[in-house]
C-alpha cells in the first residue's frame, strides 16, 4: 500500500520535475541560426571551392598533378621569345600561356593537396561554399583569363613559331653558306 | 442569446440554427487549429532550443496557411485494397465527432451551440463518437500498422473514459448540475469560487473539498490527455513503431481532417476541464463591463477568458508532450486501471461523503 502511493507521487512528482526542465528551455536562446539570412562565421583554415588567380599562374602543372582526384586540367602554350607575358607577384617571370585551366567541383575533394605545391601560391581555398548547380557540367570551372580566340592564337602562333623553327633547322642544312640567321623572326 | 440575435436578422429558424451551428467551426475551430498547429511547432521548437517555423510571415505565424494550401492541392489517395466507402467516411465521422463537443461548450454567457441539461454527459457521450471513427479508419485502411493504431486507440479511449466520468460524477454530486452553462454561471465571482478551490458555497466543506479537487483535476486532466491521444499517450500515432497510426493511409484533405479533429479535441478537453474545474467562462478577477458599466462588453470578455484559459491548457498538453516519453501499452493501462480508477473512484467516495455531511 505504501509502494503503491509512493508510485503515485514519484510519477506526479517527477513529471512535474520535468516540465520544469522543459519550461526553463522555453526561455533559452535557440542555438540554431537562420542559414541563409546568418551564416556562421567559418573557421580560418576552412576548405571550400578552389579559385585561381591566373595574373600569378605560371602554368608549372604541379596543382595538377597534386590532385589525388584529377580534378584539374591544365593546357599550356610555351611564349615565344619576343613576348612579354608579364612577371607573377613574386617576381616570377612568366614563361607559358596557359590555355586551359579548369577544375571539375563534381570531382573535387576539397583535400587542399593543390595548395601547397604552387610556387606563386596563385591557388588557394576561398570561403564560397553555396555553388550548387542544376547541372555538373556546369561546375567545371574555367579559370583562364584568356578569350577563346586568344588561346586559339597562341596556340597556332606557337605552331606557327615551331614549325617555322623546324624549318629554319631544315634550312640551314640545305642552304647554309647562303643565309644565316634571319630564318627565326615571327 | 445568438440563436435570438440570429433570429431577428434572419427571420428564419432554419437559417439561424444553421448559421449558429457553423459559428464554431468557422470562428473558432479553424482559426484555432491554425493557431495551435503554429502553436505547438514554436513550444516543441524553442524547448529544444530551436526556432521553429520563421520564413512564412512574422515568426512564421502563417506557416499553417501555407500548409493547408498545400494540404488542399495534394493527391487524394485511396489505397487500393482498402474499403472505400468506410475509409472515405471515417474521417468525417472523426471530425463529427470532435465538432459535436463544441456543441455544447460554453464559449460565454452569451454563446453556448446548445443549451443542454445533459452538457457535461453529451460532450462524454459524443467524444466516444471518435472511437467508432478511428477505428474505422483503421480498418478501412487494410494496414496492419492503421489496424495497430486504431486497436490501441479504442482500447485507449475506452478505458480512459472510465477516470473522467468518475471525476465528471464527483463534480456533478457537488453542484447537482449537468448543464455547463449553469456549472459556469455557478463559479461567477472570483477565482476562489471556482471549483478546483472547492466550489461556490462558503464553508468547512470547501476547504476540505480543496486537496481533493486537486487529485480530481490531475485524475481528469491526465484521463483527457489520453483521451486526445497526444503525447505520452500517443500509442495510437507512435510515429517510431507505427509510422502514423490510423492516418497513416490517408492524404491530402483527408489527413488534414484527422489534424482538424485533433486540434478540435485538444481543445475540447481543455473546455471542459476550464469548465469543470476553473470557473468556466468566468473571470478571475471581475469584468471591465461591469466596471464601465458597458454590459455589452461582458460576453465578449467571457469568450476571451475562456479562449484564454482553454489556450493556456492546451498549451500545458504541448508542454507534456515535449517533456514526457511515450507510454508502453501495459503502462498505460497499468497507469489507467491500477492508479487513476482507484484513486478517482475513493476520490468519489470521501468527496460523496462530504456532500452528503
Amino acid at each position: 500500500m505504501k509502494e503503491y502511493f509512493k508510485n503515485a507521487w514519484s510519477a506526479l512528482f517527477t513529471i512535474f520535475v520535468g516540465m520544469k526542465v522543459t519550461f526553463k528551455h522555453l526561455f533559452v536562446p535557440a542555438v540554431t541560426i537562420q542559414y541563409p539570412d546568418v551564416k556562421l562565421q567559418l573557421p580560418e583554415r576552412e576548405r571550400n571551392r578552389l579559385y585561381v588567380n591566373m595574373d600569378d599562374c605560371i602554368g608549372c602543372d604541379q596543382c595538377a598533378r597534386a590532385c589525388p582526384v584529377d580534378c584539374i586540367s591544365i593546357e599550356t602554350v610555351k611564349g615565344l621569345p619576343g613576348e612579354d607575358l608579364g612577371k607573377t607577384s613574386n617576381g616570377k617571370r612568366k614563361a607559358l600561356w596557359v590555355t586551359k585551366f579548369d577544375i571539375d567541383f563534381a570531382k573535387c575533394c576539397y583535400c587542399q593537396l593543390c595548395v601547397f605545391p604552387c610556387p606563386t601560391e596563385c591557388i588557394y581555398m576561398t570561403d564560397v561554399y553555396e555553388f550548387s548547380e542544376f547541372e555538373r557540367s556546369n561546375l567545371i570551372y574555367d579559370f583562364v583569363t584568356l578569350t577563346p580566340q586568344e588561346r586559339e592564337e597562341k596556340k597556332i602562333n606557337y605552331a606557327k613559331f615551331e614549325a617555322e623553327k623546324a624549318a629554319a633547322k631544315l634550312a640551314p642544312a640545305a642552304v647554309k653558306p647562303a643565309e644565316s640567321k634571319e630564318a627565326p623572326k615571327p | 442569446m445568438i440563436y435570438d440575435f440570429f433570429l431577428k436578422i434572419t427571420g428564419s429558424n432554419i437559417l439561424a440554427s444553421i448559421i449558429q451551428s457553423l459559428l464554431p467551426l468557422f470562428i473558432f475551430i479553424l482559426p484555432f487549429a491554425l493557431f495551435a498547429v503554429w502553436l505547438e511547432r514554436k513550444v516543441s521548437a524553442h524547448m529544444q532550443d530551436r526556432l521553429g517555423p520563421m520564413r512564412v510571415g512574422k515568426h512564421g505565424w502563417l506557416q499553417t496557411v501555407a500548409d493547408i494550401l498545400k494540404l488542399i492541392q495534394k493527391e487524394d489517395i485511396v489505397p487500393n485494397d482498402a474499403d472505400k466507402p468506410l475509409f472515405n467516411i471515417a474521417p468525417i465521422l472523426v471530425f463529427v465527432g470532435s465538432y459535436a463537443v463544441f456543441a455544447a461548450i460554453p464559449f460565454s454567457g452569451a454563446f453556448i451551440g446548445s443549451n443542454i441539461d445533459l452538457g457535461i454527459i453529451f460532450i462524454i457521450a459524443a467524444s466516444g463518437f471518435v472511437v467508432a471513427g478511428i477505428l474505422m479508419a483503421g480498418w478501412a485502411s487494410n494496414n496492419k500498422y492503421s489496424l495497430l493504431g486504431a486497436m490501441r486507440s479504442a482500447a485507449q479511449i475506452i478505458s480512459y473514459e472510465i477516470p473522467t466520468v468518475l471525476v465528471v460524477l464527483t463534480i456533478i454530486m457537488i453542484t447537482g448540475t449537468t448543464n455547463l452553462a449553469t456549472l459556469s454561471e455557478m463559479q461567477t465571482g472570483h477565482f476562489w469560487n471556482w471549483m478546483i478551490f472547492g466550489g461556490p458555497n462558503f464553508g468547512i466543506a470547501k476547504f476540505i473539498f480543496i486537496p481533493f479537487m486537486i487529485i480530481n483535476f490531475i485524475i481528469i486532466y491526465i484521463s483527457t490527455l489520453a483521451e486526445v491521444n497526444r503525447t505520452p499517450f500517443d500509442i495510437p500515432e507512435a510515429e517510431s513503431e507505427l509510422v502514423s497510426g490510423y492516418h497513416t493511409e490517408y492524404s491530402g484533405m483527408k489527413f488534414a481532417m484527422f489534424f482538424l479533429a485533433e486540434y478540435a479535441n485538444m481543445f475540447a478537453v481543455s473546455a471542459i476541464v476550464t469548465a469543470l474545474f476553473f470557473g468556466g467562462y468566468q473571470s478571475p478577477i471581475g469584468y471591465l463591463g461591469n466596471l464601465f458599466g458597458a454590459h455589452w462588453l461582458i460576453p465578449i470578455e467571457q469568450f476571451i477568458w475562456f479562449t484564454a484559459k482553454g489556450i493556456f491548457f492546451v498549451f500545458v498538453q504541448m508542454w507534456l508532450r515535449w517533456t514526457l516519453p511515450r507510454l508502453r501499452v501495459d503502462q498505460l493501462m497499468a497507469a489507467c486501471w491500477k492508479y487513476l480508477i482507484p484513486i478517482a473512484f475513493v476520490n468519489l467516495i470521501i468527496i460523496g461523503l462530504i456532500t452528503v455531511l
